[in-house]
């Protein structure tokens, strides 16, 4: 039995009618907060690749405008971070992970996504496959800002928000999870919003 | 990049308020007594959670103020529109039990035995909390690392810590700079932190120095951008952020 805090009745902030898009312990925010470990990075797209690689084998590569030039998708998604924030119906302009993994064959069960800046963070293959997640390049129709995680990051909208890696330049494909950057520190291996799992063995 | 695992499960553990201290006109330090307190180390902070009369529950995290060894205290700064952070610093008093678990984080992290260079502490207003435990630390281990802390804050009666942070101590430099208000006869920096202090203050990149930057976004953004020009490695560069409605404070 959690004891009564003295004075406090909550405020409630989410939007009336929107209580079943908001998960437990989270609170609707209008804005968009930045949240990273290290400074913001700036790779300019004529450096940017995007890799699916195996064993520090570069199975696919992709250059900036061969990334452009697959089909766009706009997705319009709730994003729930780890901090507590939800932001409801943001916008972005991206290229679906499944495009790019039709590309490659393998049998992988997991990735880890890697980024500028030393970031890592692991998903299972089946959360980044099925329509649930996408290489995002665009957000509210401009490009996506640095401190955002542009020119592009992973966008998985169904898990916390710390599995959309920011700066994101590939993915190396697993045979079995392992932790990536928050995940060493503590933080839950999977990050399902809906359930909680905010550190590891919630 | 280094770091130590953290481990095993985080439970919630019931906490009893022992103090309150008033810092400035909207911040105040609460201190615990948490009987099973695993300890944690300068940087970590903490998870708090409020319940209602009718079972509604509200959870925020908070950076703790202490050093490890202390008795563990966070420092609240009271947001107007915030949910939780006016009850903390209004309606808590000592002796009422609150709930809370951690230590959480783990790679804004001060560690006094493997880190012995300078350490550049800049702190945006109440970023300044987990920059305090490092602070402590490195005081009560007696560690040899000297420091610099680069304080912005809105005005002097706004700085939290003063009085501490004013303790001589030859290892500490304190630099404060005031962007909104000066008081009379004020010597010391005014307005944002720019490019040409930033350079005043930041050791050489040739004495393996640490930086660590908390505050608000464009506090951080600033100062870590700032620190990559002049030369320190992005891996020598700790930041933790907040924003306006929410994030760690």
């Amino acid at each position: 039995m959690s004891p009564v805090t003295r004075g406090f009745h909550g405020r409630r902030r989410t939007p009336p009618g929107e209580e079943g898009r908001v998960p437990p312990g989270q609170y609707v925010t209008s804005d968009f907060p930045v949240l990273s470990a290290g400074p913001t990075q700036h790779t300019p797209t004529e450096k940017w690749t995007f890799s699916i690689t195996q064993g520090g084998d570069t199975k696919k590569s992709w250059t900036w405008d061969e990334m452009r030039a697959l089909p766009e998708e706009n997705v319009t998604t709730d994003i729930h971070c780890v901090t507590r924030w939800s932001k409801l119906d943001t916008h972005w302009q991206a290229v679906s992970i499944d495009t790019l993994l039709e590309q490659v064959e393998h049998q992988a069960a997991y990735v880890l996504a890697f980024s500028d800046g030393g970031y890592t963070t692991n998903l299972p293959l089946r959360d980044v496959t099925g329509g649930q997640a996408w290489l995002a390049y665009g957000y509210d129709g401009g490009p996506l800002p640095p401190e955002h995680g542009g020119p592009a990051r992973l966008l998985v909208p169904h898990l916390y928000f710390w599995k959309s890696a920011k700066w994101v330049r590939g993915l190396e494909l697993l045979d079995t999870d392992q932790p990536g950057f928050w995940e060493t520190y503590g933080y839950h291996m999977y990050g399902d919003p809906w359930k909680e799992q905010r550190y590891a063995g919630d | 990049m280094e770091g130590t695992a953290v481990r095993g499960r985080l439970t919630w553990q019931s906490a009893t308020v022992t103090k309150i201290i008033p810092e400035t006109a909207r911040a105040s330090t609460i201190v615990f007594e948490i009987p099973d307190w695993a300890g944690h180390r300068a940087g970590q902070h903490l998870d708090v959670r409020l319940t209602a009369d009718d079972g509604y529950r509200a959870e925020r995290s908070y950076s703790i103020a202490s050093a490890p060894g202390e008795p563990v205290a966070i420092t609240v700064e009271r947001l107007e529109d915030g949910e939780v952070s006016p009850d903390l610093t209004e309606e808590l008093r000592a002796g009422d039990e609150i709930e809370l678990r951690g230590p959480i984080g783990g790679y804004f992290v001060w560690d006094p035995a493997t880190n012995v260079g300078p350490l550049l502490l800049a702190a945006g207003g109440s970023g300044v909390v987990p920059l305090r435990a490092i602070i402590r630390n490195r005081e009560l281990t007696g560690s040899t690392a000297k420091a610099r802390l680069l304080y912005s804050s809105r005005s002097l009666p706004d700085v939290i810590y003063r009085a501490e942070f004013e303790r001589p101590d030859p290892g500490l430099d304190v630099i404060y700079t005031l962007t909104r208000s000066q008081p009379p006869g004020w010597r010391g920096h005014a307005g944002r932190v720019d490019d040409a202090l930033l350079a005043e203050v930041a050791w050489p990149t040739g004495q393996d120095p640490l930086a660590f930057v908390c505050g608000p976004t464009s506090f951080v953004e600033t100062i870590a951008e700032g620190l990559v020009g002049l030369g320190y490695p992005e891996d020598r560069v700790k930041t933790e952020r907040f924003g306006a409605t929410g994030g760690r404070q």
